[in-house]
């Protein structure tokens, strides 16, 4: 059991056989210092914010150098308390929590209460380590990719305002709190997406990406109305609820009966802000915002939202298996369709986008099959390898001056030859080649996926990692292998001050992300491999009560060195392909010509979505409620009608007031009359 | 004999005369004197009344409103010939500024 009571949970040690070491760091850490890791973003934020507007009334910017320092330093400094806080966090007795005593009273009523309060347990201290060490690693190199840029200050500022929502989102000790982070990621989502508003087409996507998560919000909403009724409900004592996770835990019997329907509602939730199929279409058109920010928000930290959520809400998906089987199917369908769009995309960040919703897909799977640590060991090291590459993407974009097409690049090993190496590293490592990171977490899943699935999810799963492969590398090729493609003379004259040589600002982040793809998956090596899978034992509390599966080690040996030889055979080919001619799919191309089409264009989803929701729905909007609801009743009768009424009431009296005395006094002499035959009649 | 009816009949016809006039009639000055028939036709009423009862409390009445129907008489002269001074006409017609 875990503990903690109530929100006045304290600070629980057992232990008592502490070095002195940890004793100093002990009574030196106050658990309210939690509530400093999302203050620090958002004071950046406050601060930025103030100078953004304040260069706008001046007409011209702050020097960058202010806005840098205060937005890159407030991250770090939330990642130093964090590192401090998990310190302290594995020096506690098994499934200690630290819980500091709540912010205020939020939410106080004779049924139930709701504190503002945090909660750093074992799941909430890998995300919140994630969130604001890749946070700040992303923050230096924004600086560089940024530099120059009209809204610097801007940018900086929702990019700290990004953090704190999202740290919010994984430090709160209840849903409430977690859904104020996940509206605020959103939000955040919106406005840097659409940073560069002026062009018409990335304000359009930032609206889309609004619209879309919406439509997952709500299904979050509804299933969290649902929690809250049901709480009430089935609560029969005097005293008012604490929402808090580790009281739905201990109450989990009460959400028995409707756990497959409330699942169902936070798995739509899910799938908007995690991007999973049907709401996914939103995350390659997110790809409009600033590099950076792809790498922050749309592929290492907001979109693993949905995970996190599922995950921290484990205990109740356990309790609706169709939920589960939903989740796996939907988890694998995803993975499956976006690296099949992946092969055929030519936009360098399309394809680390469609790969981002690839292995999302992946992520649910292990959820589904019911393997959250799975999930979230990919999730840190999808964070890690996934982040490098997107900056890594961001410093060839900055290198060949905003140039996107892959087709136009080619050779560029010798000339960003850090950035080509943390790519390479990274495409190893989501490849799923030993000893990436990415190998220890996927091949997580597929064992789990094999323990916990039919034979032919496996399957699915295991083409789908070798699609991963495939495109990773078909774009590692075409990016830096070959010779250059284009002369970019027409370019260079107008940008000549942009020098295409990359920062140190930007290649040091990278190389430490690259150097993180390398190291990430030892936090996790199986047993089998003579580690000791730290990371699943961290998170073992979240499928407590659970029976763990005991997997012989030849079969997970077997398992292991066919997901390895696969992923290696698929690398290879591509790489042997693309390397040997770029254009060997030509062939293919016109003799599959509609299935090419068909992948090219994202298997139509967007055109079909246009089609049958957006379309009827504006043309509702149009003629129903603009034209017929809002002008012709609204306007037509509510508000043009009654006025008209008055008006014509007046002009009907007016005619009465003629002005002459005489007629008055008629008037008056008939009310008169009328008023005395009135009297006479009663009497 | 003149009965109590006789007097209540006058003082109506007296009203009705009155209240026509004013009705009808345009000249302010006109319109004046018709108030005066009308007051007066109401104190008619009330001392036929006053003799018909044997009660006096009605001629107070009667008084009163003499003092007020004097009063209204200079108050209303007055404005008629600040009016006349004005545009030169005593016309009701003419001062119809309160019209729809």
């Amino acid at each position: 059991m875990r503990i903690a009571e109530g929100c006045n949970g304290k600070l629980y040690i057992r232990g008592v056989n502490k070095n002195l070491a940890d004793i100093v760091i002990m009574i030196s850490f106050s658990n309210t210092y939690l509530y400093l890791i999302p203050a620090f973003p958002l004071l950046g934020f406050v601060v930025n914010a103030l100078l953004s507007m304040g260069a706008a009334r001046r007409g011209k910017g702050f020097p960058e150098i202010i806005s840098s320092v205060v937005a890159c330093a407030m991250p770090t400094l939330s990642f130093g308390i964090a590192l401090w806080a998990f310190c302290i966090l594995k020096g506690l007795p098994e499934n200690g929590v630290l819980q500091p005593e709540p912010l205020f009273s939020w939410i106080s009523t004779s049924l139930i209460q709701i504190p503002f309060s945090f909660v750093f347990d074992h799941l909430s201290a890998v995300m919140v380590l994630v969130v604001t060490g890749v946070g700040s690693l992303i923050h230096y190199y924004s600086v560089g990719y940024m530099k120059g840029d009209v809204s610097y200050s801007r940018y900086l500022a929702y990019l700290n305002l990004f953090l704190f929502f999202m740290l919010l989102l994984v430090l709160g000790d209840n849903l409430l709190v977690l859904f104020v982070g996940w509206e605020g990621v959103g939000l955040c989502s919106y406005f840097l997406i659409g940073f560069w508003f002026t062009d018409a087409e990335k304000a359009k996507a930032g609206k889309k990406a609004f619209v879309v998560n919406r439509i997952g919000d709500f299904g979050f909403l509804v299933g969290l109305f649902y929690l809250v009724k049901t709480c009430v409900t089935q609560n029969t004592g005097e005293a008012p609820l604490y929402l808090s996770y580790s009281f739905l835990i201990s109450h989990q019997e009460w959400f028995l009966p409707i756990a497959t329907v409330m699942t169902l509602c936070f798995f739509v939730g899910a799938t908007g802000k995690s991007a999973q199929i049907p709401l996914y279409i939103w995350l390659p058109d997110a790809m409009a915002g600033p590099t950076p920010v792809s790498a922050l928000i749309h592929a290492a930290t907001m979109v693993t939202a949905g995970i996190y959520m599922v995950a921290r809400l484990f205990f109740l998906f356990h309790m609706a298996p169709l939920t589960l089987h939903i989740i796996a199917l939907v988890g694998l369908a995803t993975a499956v369709l976006a690296a099949l769009i992946a092969i055929t995309q030519y936009d360098i960040k399309k394809v680390l986008a469609y790969s981002t919703v690839s292995q999302l897909g992946y992520m649910f799977l292990a959820l589904g099959v019911g393997a959250p640590q799975a999930a979230l060991f990919h999730v840190v090291t999808h964070a890690f390898f996934k982040a490098c590459l997107f900056l890594g993407a961001g410093s060839v974009i900055y290198a060949m001056h905003h140039e996107q097409d892959i087709r136009n690049m080619g050779g560029l090993f010798k000339k960003v030859p850090v950035t080509a190496f943390a790519f390479l590293v990274s495409t190893l490592a989501i490849a799923g080649i030993p000893p990436f990171a990415g190998f220890f977490s996927k091949d997580e899943i597929l064992l789990n996926v094999y323990l916990h699935a039919p034979l032919w999810m496996y399957v699915t799963s295991l083409v789908a990692a070798g699609l991963t492969a495939f495109y990773m590398f078909r774009l590692f090729v075409y990016v830096f292998l070959g010779h250059e493609r284009k002369t970019h003379n027409s370019h260079d004259h107008h940008e000549e001050h942009h020098s295409s040589q990359v920062p140190w600002i930007m290649d040091a982040p990278v190389a430490i992300l690259g150097l993180l793809a390398i190291l990430g998956g030892f936090l996790g090596v199986p047993e089998v491999l003579h580690g000791s899978n730290h990371f699943h034992h961290w998170l073992s509390f979240l499928t407590e009560g659970v029976e763990a599966h005991h997997v012989s080690h030849s079969l997970e040996l077997t398992l292991m060195a066919v997901s390895t030889g696969w992923a290696l055979l698929l690398s290879l080919t591509s790489l042997k392909l693309y390397s040997a001619n770029l254009n060997w799919t030509a062939p293919l191309k016109n003799k599959f010509a509609p299935l090419y089409q068909l992948m090219q264009n994202k298997f139509y989803v967007d055109e079909v979505y246009t089609f049958l929701i957006v379309k009827p729905l504006l043309g509702i909007s149009r003629v129903v409620l603009w034209k017929g609801a809002d002008q012709k009743l609204i306007d037509g009768v509510l508000v043009h009608g009654w006025s008209g009424l008055s008006q014509f009431g007046a002009q009907a009296l007016a005619f009465l007031q003629t002005g002459y005395l005489g007629h008055y006094l008629v008037l008056l002499t008939l009310g008169v009359v009328v008023l005395l035959v009135c009297l006479l009649g009663i009497f | 004999m003149i009965t109590l009816y006789h007097y209540l009949a006058l003082s109506a016809v007296l009203f009705g005369l009155g209240l026509v006039g004013l009705m009808i009639r345009r000249n302010l000055l006109i319109i004046l004197m018709c108030i005066e028939v009308l007051l007066n036709s109401a104190n008619l009423a009330f001392v036929a009344f006053a003799r018909y009862y044997g009660q006096m409390d009605a001629h107070v009445v009667t008084f009163f409103v003499m003092a007020v129907a004097a009063a209204e008489a200079a108050v209303g002269l007055g404005i008629l010939l600040v009016l006349y001074r004005h545009r030169q006409t005593v016309n009701a017609a003419d001062w119809k500024v309160m019209g729809g």
